[in-house]
């Protein structure tokens, strides 16, 4: 693979991984025939965040060597956001961006061709890995809400910048809230200060959503996505449906295309609980009813490592550690996009420090378990470690 | 109880703005008193032990456009709240160019001040940015402990030299000292000073000035080179300055000698006074 990225181009890629680099600590590169993708997800698997960047994106986009398969790796974010550590420098220095993968290659190369004939060459070592792919569909939410991104960021601008999550939602009079989103403390006595913004439909280009849906997720994750779109200038499409399910969020340009899929808050309380399902904490695949019967013999143990062993299984699907939240990615019983799977380092026990041997060893039970149609992944990772202190 | 009020002039609106920073700065936790007249912040901490005491009052009608208050009763018309200073300046710092501010006492979930703000958006529609700020009301019991502190009979009386300054130099002597003397005299000087061990530092002001008091029968038997001292923490100090953020209309300083030192400032209409016991 071989790609070259020349004058504004090459920092609006760094402003990319800048988003990404918000969300996880791995940066997943494939290069494809639609374009180069890159896509994130974080650790409790509750967000994926994805670029793809179009071949008119490039001055040169070559997929791959003629006689070669395509290749894909998977790179520490931190190397990578390294080449584009600082956008000032790279939006005045830097003329052209080479980027090149070839399998001879032990490194992914990221040249820089900077002013005055300087010429930066990161070697950055990669991991072969699977694809990382998560399944959504943004035409299946029925709602959705679609402003410049300068709105947002504008009310979103009244929010204290350690806030972590938020909630987005119709009030009445059509209007479009986004409110500071504070766990319900035992110790009242310290109550953090709530804070709403109210933008009325005007400022939308397209609201479709009824007066009362809400849904709350993580804004230091979005913060990521808004401002790559407001520095492109490009507005913002918001894919939500009930609470539990994923909120999408998207950016359509014609040289690059994002999607930022982030898990939303459970409702707790007992009305909405229907629309997913009787206890809050089962994940929403209920298509996967007939491996149920089979974890029945598993349950003696608590129910949080049931939960978890639960969500593994899926293979794509991870929670957030608390069990009041639910999944991200769904999978459709359909057509759309594969199921996710990872790629084999992730089975190392390493990877999740703390997870007790037991729960691994149940989920790669599960993995046996399911019909192959629904596995095309090897034996899935515990993906949530043991929240701290919470039932 | 009852309050609302409304600003819409936005040089109110920055007014208050600053105040709320400055406050934010001197005290984490405060109370504001709402009576019909005036609107307080109050931080009491108990000067016996060593706490400092900080009084700031304006007057409500020059910054609301608005204002209607009911107090706890007819004889107590008055509302003292505890807050978070910071979440009030916060607040505000949303409403940089709004068109109207609207300040009431509210009880969604908990008891609140609803701050709501209305900003004037780009496509001409209005948005509107509301603050829940939580409060408690402070029990009628509690408020003889929040009143105006007297003003104690000062040995000298001051006027303060540029307060950037003095942030500057205590800043850097906050290194090496947590003990700081303050002292002044009747012929316009003033010094602050550091002693340790290893090292002595003392910078010197001079030709301040001397607010005439109206009590002279003190001050005519003070011989005008004598200094009246008063040993604080230096960090205490060091906050005051760093909350000041304008420079007063007029700031005075008061001493009584191993007692108190009482910064008396003016900001515009608006009068702050801050109370630093001396050191035990």
């Amino acid at each position: 693979m071989k790609c070259l990225i020349t004058g504004g181009n090459v920092k609006v890629l760094g402003k990319a991984v800048h988003s990404l680099s918000r969300i996880g600590d791995e940066l997943y590169l494939e290069p494809l025939k639609d374009g180069l993708s890159l896509r994130t997800v974080n650790s409790s698997r509750s967000a994926y965040a994805c670029f793809l960047f179009a071949p008119l994106f490039f001055q040169q986009y070559q997929v791959a060597s003629p006689g070669q398969d395509l290749l894909r790796c998977k790179i520490l974010m931190k190397s990578f956001l390294s080449v584009f550590r600082s956008l000032a420098m790279v939006e005045k220095t830097v003329e052209k961006c080479c980027i090149s993968l070839s399998s001879s290659n032990n490194y992914l190369v990221v040249q820089l061709h900077c002013k005055y004939g300087v010429k930066k060459t990161h070697n950055l070592s990669f991991q072969d890995c699977e694809s990382l792919q998560a399944v959504f569909n943004p035409s299946l939410c029925p709602h959705l809400l679609r402003a410049p991104a300068r709105v947002l960021a504008e009310a979103v601008l009244s929010f204290p910048p350690a806030l972590t999550e938020v909630t987005l939602g119709i009030d009445r009079g059509r209007r479009v809230i986004l409110r500071s989103y504070q766990e319900e403390e035992a110790d009242s006595t310290n109550k953090a200060m709530v804070t709403e913004t109210s933008i009325g439909e005007e400022d939308f280009q397209q609201l479709h959503a009824p007066e009362g849906i809400a849904v709350t997720f993580c804004l230091k994750e979005f913060r990521g996505l808004l401002s790559f779109a407001e520095s492109a200038n490009l507005p913002l499409t918001v894919h939500f449906d009930v609470p539990g399910r994923p909120v999408i969020f998207t950016i359509e340009d014609s040289l690059l295309d994002s999607h930022f899929v982030l898990a939303t808050l459970l409702e707790q309380d007992p009305c909405s609980q229907n629309l997913c399902s009787p206890n809050p904490c089962q994940p929403v695949p209920q298509k996967q009813a007939h491996s149920i019967p089979h974890l029945d013999d598993f349950t003696n143990d608590d129910i949080d490592c049931y939960m978890i062993a639960m969500e593994t299984t899926v293979g794509s699907e991870g929670s957030r550690a608390q069990p009041s939240t639910s999944l991200p990615p769904v999978s459709q019983p359909s057509h759309d996009l594969a199921p996710a799977s990872e790629e084999e380092e992730e089975a190392e026990p390493s990877t999740v420090p703390g997870t007790p041997p037991p729960k691994k060893f149940r989920s790669l039970f599960f993995g046996s378990i399911l019909a192959p149609v629904h596995s095309p992944q090897g034996p899935s990772p515990v993906l949530a470690e043991d929240s701290d202190g919470e039932g | 109880m009852k309050f609302r009020a409304k600003i819409v002039d936005l040089a109110c609106l920055n007014h208050f703005t600053r105040v709320s920073n400055m406050i934010a700065k001197l005290a984490k936790t405060c109370t504001l008193r709402i009576s019909p007249e005036k609107l307080n912040f109050i931080l009491s901490d108990k000067l016996a032990s060593g706490g400092v005491s900080m009084w700031c009052e304006l007057e409500q009608e020059n910054i609301f456009s608005e204002f209607q208050m009911e107090g706890v009763s007819v004889e107590n018309n008055a509302i003292y709240l505890e807050l978070t200073s910071e979440n009030l300046s916060r607040a505000l710092k949303t409403a940089q160019n709004a068109r109207a501010l609207k300040i009431k006492l509210t009880n969604k979930h908990f008891p609140c001040l609803t701050v709501s703000v209305e900003l004037l958006s780009s496509s001409s529609s209005s948005r509107i940015v509301t603050h829940d700020i939580p409060i408690k009301v402070i029990p009628r019991r509690l408020w003889k402990d929040l009143q105006e502190p007297s003003v104690p009979d000062s040995d000298v009386s001051i006027y303060l030299p540029a307060l950037k300054t003095m942030k500057s130099v205590v800043e850097k002597m906050k290194n090496i000292s947590n003990q700081l003397v303050i002292e002044a005299n009747l012929n316009g000087e003033l010094n602050l000073k550091i002693e340790t061990e290893l090292v002595c530092v003392t910078t010197h002001f001079k030709d301040l000035g001397n607010p005439i008091l109206p009590s002279e029968s003190v001050s005519q038997s003070r011989h005008p080179e004598d200094m009246a001292e008063v040993h604080i923490d230096i960090k205490k100090l060091l906050q005051f300055l760093a909350g000041q953020q304008v420079t007063p209309t007029k700031a005075v300083c008061n001493i009584v000698s191993n007692r108190i030192v009482h910064f008396d400032l003016l900001l515009e209409d608006i009068s702050l006074q801050y109370f630093i016991p001396a050191l035990s």
